[in-house]
């Protein structure tokens, strides 16, 4: 039982990092029918704008921590926009070329990565409460599991609000539904477009600072590991979908623990094989639309 | 003056098989193009070189038929390379058949895999499907690196040599292995010419342009699809089975999501839907690729400052750029550039749809 107990809630904090990566893929496909490739370096970024921040400050405080986590979630936003300002609105509705800019960022930024910090893996330092355990129900369970879920929880509450109580969430989610009656109506949907870049860029860079916790180090290939799984996660919840994406992170997260422990390590295939079967039984995705 | 364009297809294939007869007695000369290669022609560290040059030329045309004919963005086919690769590394090492069976043996595999794989992705189509073989892809990398018994994991398999012929063996047999990269990248350009003068060929292309008018027309695109993703995976695996016996070994950097990135770099830089592009792009990236490493580790870059240093140390990044550069500014890539040189006219629209028809 506290075997359970404890693999469903690391399963739900390594979901939480899912979603945080996954939601800006969403959000970005949905709107502008891009796949960001890039998405996995905006993370890496993040990670690592955190980290240095904690090296500077002493990573063994909260503040540090808050403040590597707000840093993050900037550096993300702000190389976000700036890749959709500089390099995305120039190949305005060319999707496949827009895919393939991204690959050429997310290959060059890599290496970029690798020849500043190195390709090791950098160790961590994180307040002492995150490495203690709690017990729940007879289960010890990491601390840092909490901070994941939490966060990953408030940016879920933040993006719905953002959605659903302002002029930019309404032409978003106009945007998401058809995209060219908003045109139409004579609305900017460009302005959007960056927006909406900003968001999933901040989303990633949270989620690097607390990946780089989750897995206690940052390396240049952090973001390119997570995103393969955020990228399944979105073909599972259906792309351009907020709640497919929350869904689907949990559920491929938990999957991949509990085959992990009882069928010998076999998560990361097993989750292929879901996405396998989803295919097979619903192309779209748990809560795509019809393409 | 005959302009390039207006060139007939037959001169282009004399032109083909001229070049052909020029690579294939490179290995006899003593050529030097220094910057370009590492030594003279007949040496075995430029020979192999350039045999690698030709197995990328031969990948990016298996990715060409892909990508480029069939409109299919797939961002899995480094499996079918690998599945090459250590499909006949593992027969070789496991069993005691010689070459020519365990290449046999090696190929049934993966044409029942692609086979299944491929009928199985091409239920989506588009950017999902590129996210499928991706995950396809994943699941192969996963494999490989947790059964290092089989597959040796992170180190890699190397060649067991014991059942290759003498002639495919040791330093001094570069030049056969050269010879047989150049006859792989023949038979790969041959296939592919072939199908897609095929009637299958031609409806796969249709496909791409529209695939609802092709099903007014009472034609089924699954099929064609299904066998043009077949046909690229089995050249994209040969290819990998060469190259297992040329680098006597290989590495699960095959199987990973960049090798195939790598390779829709090539197609994109020398121009998506051209074949003569394909070949171009794979020997110029390799070529390039190999002189950027050399460069990185020069003293030219050891003593630049720190902010220039570290980007000119990093191929990747280089190359990476210049891939970003050639999307935003050179749409078809070198073969369009070439073309629109020779006809004077500057970008058309048409190499832009070109890219898009592929989605």
């Amino acid at each position: 039982m506290s075997t359970i107990i404890l693999l469903l809630i690391t399963g739900l904090g390594l979901g939480a990092l899912y979603f945080l990566v996954a939601s800006g893929l969403s959000l970005i496909y949905g709107l502008m029918g891009v796949l960001n490739f890039a998405h996995g370096s905006f993370l890496t970024l993040g990670a690592f704008a955190g980290w240095e921040l904690s090296r500077r400050m002493g990573g063994e405080s909260w503040g540090t921590l808050i403040a590597s986590m707000l840093l993050g979630m900037v550096v993300g936003a702000a190389v976000a926009a700036a890749t959709e300002f500089l390099l995305i609105r120039r190949l305005y509705n060319r999707h496949i070329e827009q895919v393939l800019v991204t690959v050429g960022l997310a290959l060059a930024t890599v290496a970029l990565f690798e020849g500043i910090w190195g390709t090791d893996p950098i160790y961590v330092t994180a307040p002492p409460w995150l490495s203690q355990t709690t017990e729940i129900l007879g289960a010890r369970v990491p601390n840092d599991r909490f901070l994941m879920i939490g966060a990953a929880v408030l940016v879920l509450l933040g993006i719905v609000a953002f959605l659903r109580y302002t002029r930019f969430g309404l032409i978003i989610r106009a945007g998401v539904e058809n995209r060219s009656m908003v045109t139409a109506l004579g609305i900017d949907v460009r302005k959007a477009f960056t927006v909406v870049f900003a968001i999933g860029g901040a989303a990633a860079g949270l989620g690097g600072v607390l990946a780089s916790h989750y897995f206690g180090y940052v390396s240049p290939q952090l973001g390119g590991s997570l995103l393969i799984f955020a990228f399944i996660v979105t073909v599972i919840g259906g792309l351009g979908s907020l709640a497919g994406a929350a869904i689907a992170s949990v559920v491929v997260a938990i999957l991949q623990q509990f085959a992990n422990y009882f069928w010998g390590g076999t998560g990361d295939l097993m989750v292929v094989l879901l996405l396998a079967v989803v295919l097979l039984v619903r192309p779209t995705g748990i809560l795509g639309k019809k393409a | 003056m005959k302009s390039l364009a207006n060139l007939s297809q037959r001169t282009w294939w004399i032109v083909g098989g001229v070049l052909v007869v020029v690579a294939a007695l490179l290995p006899l000369l003593n050529l030097s193009i220094p910057g370009v290669l590492p030594g003279a022609t007949y040496t075995p560290g430029t020979l192999q070189l350039l045999a690698l040059a030709l197995l990328f030329a031969s990948l990016a045309l298996s990715y060409h038929l892909l990508f480029g004919t069939a409109g299919m963005l797939s961002f899995g086919h480094a499996l079918y390379f690998a599945l090459g690769a250590y499909g006949l590394g593992i027969v070789l090492q496991q069993t005691e058949l010689t070459l020519i069976p365990a290449l046999g043996l090696t190929l049934a595999v993966v044409i029942a895999a692609a086979y299944l794989l491929g009928s199985l992705s091409l239920r989506v189509t588009g950017i999902s499907f590129a996210m499928v073989t991706l995950a396809f892809a994943q699941a192969g990398n996963v494999l490989v690196r947790r059964n290092p018994a089989i597959t040796g994991g992170e180190e890699g398999l190397r060649l067991d040599t014991e059942h290759i012929p003498d002639f495919f063996i040791g330093v001094i047999n570069t030049r056969n292995l050269y010879w047989l990269s150049l006859a792989l990248l023949v038979v790969v350009f041959v296939v592919v010419a072939w199908f897609e003068n095929s009637r299958a060929g031609h409806a796969v292309t249709a496909t791409r342009e529209n695939e609802l008018r092709v099903r007014v027309l009472g034609l089924r695109p699954f099929g064609v699809k299904l066998m043009a993703f077949v046909i690229a995976s089995v050249l994209a695996s040969l290819v990998g089975m060469v190259h297992l016996l040329l680098q006597s070994g290989t590495t699960p950097r095959a199987t990973s999501a960049d090798f195939t990135l790598t390779i829709l770099v090539i197609v994109v830089l020398g121009g998506v839907g051209s074949r003569w592009g394909a070949i171009v792009g794979g020997i110029i990236y390799t070529l390039l690729d190999q002189r950027l490493t050399a460069l990185a580790s020069s003293d030219a870059i050891d003593g630049l400052p720190a902010i220039l240093r570290i980007p000119l140390s990093e191929p990747l990044f280089i190359l990476g750029t210049l891939f970003i550069l050639v999307v935003l500014f050179l749409p078809g890539g070198i073969a369009g550039a070439v073309k629109r040189l020779s006809t004077g006219t500057s970008a058309t629209p048409s190499e832009r749809k070109l890219l898009e028809e592929a989605e």
